[in-house]
């Protein structure tokens, strides 16, 4: 049988092709930003490195949201709750790290929280100027926020829409707490004006690249450690859980345990994420937990092709390199641009991009083999058993 | 239901949220406790009620170790409820529900029932549509079924050859790797009945096995179904009668949620009040 | 269908506005006394009686002391013209002419007086600015004034006028007043106005030197709302000179701040039910088409602000008649968004029925699209809608209680618009259609009902629903591409905690979460009380999944 290890994930074409081509392109970027001197054609700048870096975050959230909607069929609503908390946590870190180097000039407290008129540290603030306790809380704070809410609610039996309206209402409700400025991040304004990161400056172009480099790395590391679980019996049982759920409860899987841990994973994935972003943006503010945010998330999974993997990857990457472009030509027309791509994406693409492209192929292949038209058909599901 | 019915259910001071409720693990599975009794399943005085409409009323029934028994009855006499009952999808308004001395089906978990050694095929088949047979019966393995052993396992040459001892049983060793969702309704039905086997039940549960069977199928369904009996207790809900008189020693009539008669299918066939109630309508 | 349902609306509307027009009416006092000759003898000997332009032109004196006695002298004038001149006294429109040393009328025009008399108003002729000079008057004298002013008003035939001008000389103390006061006292019918003037007595006896009036006085005021009272009595309180007479003012105080108390809390359900009725009209056509269809609307907010928009619209179209154009807004909302929502169901669910998620993604596409529509077409800016005048004001129960109209109205908007769908879907034909085909959509259609026209009618009935809530968010808040949205998530928390497809636990949730939000407010500030909200919607949704009032049976678990 085909039940994958760590070690044959990583080593399957698959892996092995997203590897090249993602360290293909960071590597080029690389090469053309540092080698070559602003003023030659083949220059890449600072912004475009800092976009790439932008675009793979992104891909690495579709490819956490991806694994619980594509593979487990959990549709949350919320993941860009997830990516916001990892992106605090980075956020809080780099606040520290800026020191005295602040508005105020106060050592100890942020500006904002000297602009509040507040005298010390909120508890929760301590220990964030350590990178090693704000890299664990990037992993424990979504981690244990997804663990909770999942516990709660797989317990419960909330699923469908029902799930993904309440994981909307969880990342609506954090962004009115965020908003307060009593809750001790920032307020409206969030958190900004850093300075640097593990001693790098961040306006600097080597520490830009660095950190494109950190989340194709990143990148790379989800997407085999995807394909392992996607490729062993775990994953089986996940998609068992996605298309029969009572079937597989009455074989004896306890389903909300898989979808608890499924769940908590991707949501470190996304947090893990969030705090790759902040750095390289620069900001992290109580917008992104809007629900917006969450749910254009969805469509970019959609617009790939879901339980791919890498179609989540295309798809976050090209919807948001088209809504620079947008942006950039006819701002108004984005907007219009995004929701014809949900309507026109679930109406003609069930299976995004991806799947389109193989049927084409497969239409091609069996017309030279003349062969047996492959079936390739992934929506004979069955209801479950009621 | 009226509104401060629900309220008060909602606000009921015994139990509050399930997930603060004691534990309620039962033995784990192999534990199953049959005692000296010639029993695996007692049910008594089940009663369920859908709004108002009493799906089972007063249901006593008792399954005896290693037979095989027929359950037959007009739609809506509560067959399926009964059996919603057993796997703890349904549970009951009243009535206690027994597996061997010690499993109180009515507070475990469908999952937990599944481990104890109850399996269940459904009336319209329900297997994994996107998997292929091989591993829908893979998934139906009786096994350890945590989600961090199931990250690091891999399937022994034992388990390989048992699966495939499975396939064949089941007739569908040739359509192995074929994805279950483009399976016949026939060969659905077999392969779900393969995922029971593999669970390795104690008792079986089976809803009309035979819908959508070739007559050969359904002769081999028969005879499947009475090798079963002996070492697993099964229970088959069937409406064809024939299929019935071949295969069942004892039958059980339910009408309107309980019972009416029970015996052999000649003592059943000529008892006045299944009579009337079969034709008298 | 949705003409009828247009017309029982329109029907509802007008007996609503028709019995608020009747109520603006001012009520004729037949009660009220004529007006007393003025007496126009001083000290017994007769003089020819002062025209009232001798008596104003004594406002030219430099003594305040002069004016005021001017002022009292004119009050008692029974002229029409009084009333008005005191007014144009306070206004700075009484002028001094300093070329004939008269006082008239005055109105600046173009740096230039136009002068007119000030009994006729005719037009007298045009000064230089600097020629006249507004009558100075002080803080004294303003206080005599209105004193004076009230006064007149306190005989009015119009009893609002009356119950104005009394509420006015609360915790006044110029015995002239209060003799006026007392006069009138006797004659008063309306027992509003003559609590009202009971309350001015009752303060004033307060300071009485008679220790038995005084706490009768206290007596009569205990609970009384009037926030001079609780002043009245506090001031009091300093000075009260036994331990009786403490504790009365004690017991009194406690007595009004519990009352305001439980009128407080009168205030905060009031303001919980009014936000209960826009949750119930918001989700009550989400109720509808994700209740009975199951179809995951996500654009149902953006129907919401296609509604306000269209009552914008037609108040545009409409500029001279603000008054009634609410009724038209009304069902042309409803057309509106129902024609969009038939649209949308047409063009895009259709393909989607049974694949709830996709439908909830593309839904949520089309929300974009009609925001971006309306961010194109109306500007991003927010619209304001002119609320109609018989919707302004407030019902006034007492001096801390008072329901405004808008609100006041909206609960009963909420309820009618409620009521009509109830009836529409138990009594009609549709209604068993649509009924029907939501329970079991295979028989449903083996029994010859066009499940693709049920599916298009209901669809667009929920949406004109969503339309007609608009029309009344457009009283309440501002007009918007983002309105709906605000309203999406707690509609959606409405219909899930009320339990999907029942309509009487939406209505339910609908107050219980609108007087639990207004309730928790005061303690935790507004956003943190949508937070506890949401948090609680959370939690229960895990304990009871299927709402408050779940569907049970074989049906509901598909």
């Amino acid at each position: 049988m085909r039940d994958s290890t760590f070690k044959s994930a990583f080593n399957d074409r698959t892996a092995k092709t997203f590897m090249g081509v993602l360290f293909g392109a960071t590597l080029l970027v690389t090469v053309l930003n540092q080698l070559f001197p602003a003023d030659s054609a083949l220059h890449v700048s600072a912004y475009t490195v800092t976009l790439l870096g932008k675009y793979l975050c992104y891909a690495l959230l579709a490819l956490a949201l991806d694994l619980v909607w594509g593979y487990c069929g959990i549709l949350s609503l919320g993941h860009g709750a997830f990516f916001a908390l990892g992106g605090y946590a980075m956020g809080m870190y780099l606040m520290r790290q800026i020191g005295d180097r602040g508005v105020y000039g106060n050592p100890e407290l942020p500006d904002f929280m000297v602009f509040l008129n507040w005298s010390e540290l909120p508890w929760y603030w301590h220990g964030f100027d350590q990178f090693w306790f704000a890299a664990l809380m990037i992993l424990l704070v979504p981690g244990l926020l997804a663990f909770v809410f999942g516990w709660l609610a797989f317990r419960s039996r909330v699923t469908g829409v029902y799930l993904s309206i309440i994981t909307q209402a969880l990342t609506y409700a954090l962004m009115l707490a965020f908003f307060r400025n009593e809750l001790g991040f920032g307020g409206n304004n969030g958190l900004t004006d850093f300075k640097d990161l593990l001693g790098f400056s961040l306006q600097s172009d080597t520490t830009r690249v660095g950190l494109l480099m950190a989340t194709a790395v990143a990148l790379a590391g989800a997407f085999v450690l995807c394909r392992w679980i996607t490729g062993s019996k775990l994953g089986r049982v996940v998609l068992a859980v996605r298309d029969a759920e009572s079937r597989a409860r009455f074989v004896g899987y306890r389903t909300e345990h898989y979808k608890l841990w499924i769940f908590t994973l991707s949501a470190i994935l996304a947090g893990i994420a969030g705090a790759l972003y902040v750095p390289q943006v620069g900001i992290i503010n109580p917008g992104e937990f809007s629900p917006l945010n969450s749910i254009e998330l969805v469509v970019w999974v959609a617009v790939g092709g879901r339980a791919t993997l890498y179609g989540a990857v295309i798809g976050a990457i090209l919807v948001n390199y088209g809504k620079t472009v947008f942006t950039g030509i006819m701002p108004e027309a984005w907007l219009f641009a995004l929701g014809g791509l949900f309507v026109a994406v679930t109406v003609f693409l069930p299976h995004g991009l991806v799947g389109l492209v193989s049927e084409k192929w497969d239409n091609i292949k069996s017309r030279f083999a003349s062969g047996d038209k492959s079936p390739g058909s992934e929506n004979a599901v069955e209801g479950d058993p009621s | 239901m009226s509104a401060l019915d629900n309220l008060r259910e909602t606000f009921r001071r015994d139990q509050v949220f399930d997930f603060m409720r004691q534990g309620t693990r039962p033995v784990l599975p192999g534990q199953l406790d049959s005692g000296t009794s010639k029993n695996i399943l007692y049910l008594e005085d089940i009663t369920v009620s859908f709004d108002g409409f009493k799906a089972l009323n007063d249901l006593t029934m008792y399954i005896k170790t290693g037979e095989l028994r027929c359950i037959i009855g007009p739609n809506g006499a509560g067959k399926s409820t009964m059996m919603d009952v057993i796997t703890g999808k349904t549970r009951p308004d009243s009535g206690t529900c027994f597996f061997g001395q010690t499993l109180d089906l009515t507070r475990m978990s469908e999952t937990d029932i599944a481990t104890a050694g109850i399996g269940r095929k459904f009336q319209k088949p329900t297997v994994f549509p996107e998997h292929t047979a091989f591993e829908n019966l893979e998934l139906a393995m009786h096994g350890a079924k945590g989600p961090w052993h199931s990250l690091f396992t891999q399937l022994s040459g034992e388990q390989k050859n048992w699966i495939e001892e499975t396939l064949y049983t089941v007739g569908l060793l040739e359509d192995r790797n074929k994805v279950a969702g483009l399976l016949s309704h026939g060969q659905k039905q077999w392969l779900e009945i393969g995922m029971v086997l593999m669970q390795k039940p104690q008792l079986l549960l089976v809803d009309e096995p035979i819908a959508g069977m070739t007559r050969q199928e359904v002769e081999r369904t028969g005879e499947l179904l009475q090798s079963l009996a002996g070492k697993h207790s099964v229970v088959v809900v069937e409406h064809d009668m024939e299929f019935i008189r071949s295969i069942a020693s004892t039958v059980t009539v339910l009408h309107q949620g309980s019972v009416l008669a029970e015996g052999t299918m000649e003592q059943v066939q000529n008892d006045p009040k299944v009579i009337e109630v079969y034709l008298g309508e | 269908m949705g003409y009828r349902f247009g017309r029982m609306l329109t029907a509802m509307l007008v007996a609503l506005l028709v019995s608020v027009s009747w109520a603006e009416e001012p009520l004729q006092d037949p009660t009220a006394p004529p007006r007393t000759t003025t007496q126009s003898s001083v000290d017994g000997i007769d003089i020819p009686p002062l025209t009232l332009q001798e008596i104003i032109n004594r406002l030219t004196s430099r003594s305040f002391d002069k004016k005021e006695a001017a002022i009292r002298q004119l009050a008692k004038q029974d002229n029409p013209r009084v009333v008005p001149l005191l007014n144009a006294l306070m206004n700075r429109e009484l002028v001094h002419n300093r070329k004939d040393d008269t006082i008239a009328l005055g109105l600046k025009k173009d740096g230039q007086w136009e002068l007119r008399d000030p009994e006729s108003r005719q037009v007298i002729g045009q000064v230089d600015s600097r020629a006249a000079r507004p009558v100075i008057i002080n803080n004294r004298l303003r206080t005599v004034i209105n004193n004076q002013l009230a006064l007149a008003a306190l005989n009015d035939p119009d009893s609002d006028i009356r119950y104005q001008a009394a509420g006015q000389l609360i915790g006044n103390d110029d015995p002239e007043m209060l003799a006026a006061l007392a006069a009138r006292r006797h004659q008063e019918s309306r027992p509003r106005v003559a609590a009202q003037i009971d309350t001015a007595l009752n303060i004033a006896a307060l300071h009485s030197d008679d220790r038995t009036t005084r706490l009768d006085a206290i007596d009569a005021l205990a609970g009384n709302l009037h926030p001079e009272v609780k002043n009245a009595l506090n001031t009091r309180l300093l000075a009260a000179d036994s331990s009786q007479e403490t504790q009365a003012l004690e017991k009194a105080i406690a007595r009004i701040e519990t009352r305001i108390e439980t009128f407080q809390t009168a205030d905060t359900v009031f303001f919980g039910l009014s936000l209960g009725s826009v949750l119930l009209l918001a989700a009550i056509g989400l109720a509808i088409t994700f209740g009975v269809m199951g179809v995951i609307n996500m654009a149902h907010g953006e129907l919401i602000m296609l509604g306000a928009y269209t009552t914008y619209v037609v108040q545009q179209l409409l500029p001279s008649s603000h008054e009634w154009s609410l009724l038209i807004a009304v069902p042309a909302a409803f057309l509106v968004s129902a024609f969009v929502g038939v649209l949308i169901e047409r063009f895009v669910i259709r393909f989607l029925y049974g694949r709830p998620l996709e439908t909830l993604l593309a839904t949520f596409g089309v929300s974009l699209i009609l925001q971006q529509a309306v961010r194109v077409i109306f500007s991003p800016l927010n619209r304001t809608v002119i609320t109609p005048e018989w919707m302004s004001g407030a019902l006034e129960i007492n001096p801390v209680f008072s329901l405004t109209y808008n609100r006041l109205y909206i609960i009963f908007f909420a309820l009618a618009v409620f009521l009509a769908l109830l009836t529409l879907l138990k009594k009609t034909r549709l209604g068993l259609q649509v009924r029907a085909v939501s329970q079991n959509r295979a028989t449903a259609r083996g029994l010859g009902i066009r499940s693709e026209r049920v599916n298009a009618l209901t669809f667009g009935l929920g949406s004109g629903i969503a339309g007609v809530a608009g029309v009344a968010l457009a009283q309440l808040t501002n007009v918007g591409p983002n309105l709906g949205q605000s309203y999406i998530i707690d509609s959606f928390m409405v219909v899930v905690f009320g339990g999907v497809g029942n309509l009487w636990g939406t209505l339910t949730a609908a107050f219980s979460l609108g007087i639990a939000n207004k309730l928790l407010e005061p303690m935790a500030g507004a956003v943190l009380a949508k937070i506890v909200v949401l948090v609680f919607i959370i939690l229960f949704i895990q304990r009871k999944p299927r709402g408050l009032f779940p569907q049970r049976g074989r049906a509901a678990e598909e």
